[in-house]
């Protein structure tokens, strides 16, 4: 197996393939740190109505895999094409990177929300007390208290849904986008070279490792004053 | 729970076979997402020309035959490393693949053909008209290296089967697709494919179109292959291919007249 002549020779359909797949997940990552804070707050507060349609979409979400969904939006939404053209959303829906974030987004709020949740329900109750007693609006504790509890207590359990969003965009080939994964199947097709797939598990892991460093580097960042050792400056002994 | 009892009789079955040892066993492959030829039927067996013409095969060569599904894009390596021996899949025999496998002598003649939406008007293809349009093959087939050649100034999706192309067609997603002949003439008669109507002459250009589609097997089983190539040929001249081809189709496939 030549690892180094395979990578020579296919190098620019595997940057086009990396391209893509970044492509999805940064997309989909940015929407879904929109909305599931949003999600996970109705998750908190929503009324029995709210609340059971949201955790449909959550039980929905999770429960079914996420080919399954990315077959239903794609070649379903097809389907109902005269709907979508009414409302005006066929130009949006006929493109396929369109239907990959929309699933991408839906899989991952869906489990983000639930690990928001939990961050939110683990501050202490105390705390959002002391705050309503000096007299914070419920948008100031929110902003200033419980979003700030709540992203410490998440933050590892997120990181683990960003890789694996990285993870699942690799299915977006199904639907005619050539990510990473779809591009060296396509490589193999025509060489049916099999070290195309050690550099495509290569680059993922590469990917994947950045998030992991950048997820630590913020980490600490986020949980600064717990680590007495390295004071702020300016900080009072 | 169903496919554990399925692998308990398989085994059952491989036991029994290997008490009896009396037949050669052979497996042969196809994709079973390419109607008429190969397809799944109703009743979940993998039905079509294909497997009709290659049990007729079998019985000819005195082999015990059993058809797998295997995914298009997956189906030379699977050959490769011996999953199965013979691929009898409506597979063009084109010069990138007689690298990798042989093929027998053609068993029916192909030519492709582009489908449009019938409403669109369009009638000529070439690389001008169709920039900016989006046009879908199925990933890995000759279709899909036409289109790679000729239009490389329009939008190409490449879909794992054609089926799934066929959806995408009638849903409106596509403006363009590619397809062999036979299937696609099937297809624009379907409640599904009443969109769509067969535009243009249809392509049978050698260098993507082969020589016809022929059975792919291992290049040193030279010597099944001469058997296979004596089976095709008896089966064309004694009649029983016109029984096999007009129970699917309404032209002689072996002369596309």
């Amino acid at each position: 197996m030549d690892l180094i002549g395979t990578l020579l020779a296919n190098w620019p359909r595997l940057l086009d393939g990396t391209a893509m797949t970044l492509k999805l997940t940064v997309t989909a990552a940015l929407i879904s740190v929109v909305i599931t804070p949003l999600l996970a707050l109705g998750r908190v507060h929503a009324g029995p109505v709210a609340g059971g349609l949201l955790r449909l979409y959550v039980s929905f979400v999770r429960g079914t895999p996420l080919l399954a969904q990315l077959f239903l939006v794609f070649y379903g939404s097809g389907q109902f094409r005269p709907f979508f053209q009414e409302w005006g959303l066929w130009g949006f829906i006929r493109e396929p990177f369109n239907c990959c974030v929309l699933v991408l987004v839906m899989y991952t709020t869906a489990y983000q929300a639930e690990i928001l949740r939990g961050g939110i329900q683990a501050v202490p109750r105390g705390e959002v007390e002391a705050a309503q007693a000096v007299g914070m609006t419920y948008r100031q504790i929110l902003r200033r208290v419980i979003f700030p509890h709540a992203v410490r207590f998440a933050w590892p359990g997120l990181g683990n849904e960003m890789i694996i969003l990285v993870k699942g965009s690799a299915l977006a080939s199904v639907v005619t986008v050539f990510d990473l994964m779809g591009r060296s199947r396509q490589i193999f097709l025509h060489s049916f070279d099999f070290a195309i797939y050690i550099w495509a598990a290569a680059i993922y892991l590469m990917i994947t490792a950045c998030i992991v460093l950048l997820w630590r580097l913020i980490e600490l960042r986020l949980a600064r004053h717990m680590h007495p050792s390295s004071p702020l400056p300016g900080a009072s002994p | 729970m169903k496919t554990y009892l399925k692998t308990l009789l398989r085994g059952a079955a491989l036991c029994a076979s290997l008490s009896t040892a009396s037949a050669e066993s052979l497996k042969l492959a196809t994709e079973a997402a390419y109607p008429p030829f190969n397809y799944v039927g109703t009743d979940g067996k993998i039905e079509g020309f294909d497997i009709d013409f290659g049990m007729e095969l079998c019985k000819r060569i005195g082999a015990d035959c059993e058809f797998v599904a295997q995914d298009w894009d997956g189906i030379i390596p699977g050959l490769l490393t011996k999953k199965y021996d013979l691929i009898v899949a409506s597979m063009n025999i084109t010069e990138p693949r007689k690298k990798q496998v042989a093929f027998s002598d053609p068993y029916y003649k192909t030519a492709m053909t582009h489908i449009v939406a019938k409403d669109s008007g369009m009638t000529e293809f070439s690389n001008e008209t169709m920039k900016g349009k989006v046009i879908g093959a199925q990933t890995g087939s000759t279709q899909a290296e036409y289109v790679q050649a000729k239009y490389p100034d329009a939008d190409i999706r490449l879909y794992p089967s054609q089926v799934e192309l066929n959806l995408d067609m009638s849903n409106g997603r596509i403006d363009v697709m590619l397809g062999d002949l036979l299937p696609s003439i099937d297809f624009v008669k379907t409640e599904e494919g009443a969109c769509c109507e067969v535009a243009g002459p249809p392509i049978v250009d050698p260098a993507f179109v082969g020589e016809g589609a022929g059975i792919a097997l291992r290049q040193e089983d030279t010597a099944l292959r001469e058997r296979v190539n004596k089976a095709i040929a008896e089966i064309r001249a004694d009649g029983t291919f016109k029984k096999l081809n007009d129970k699917y189709f309404t032209i002689d496939i072996y002369t596309l007249q």
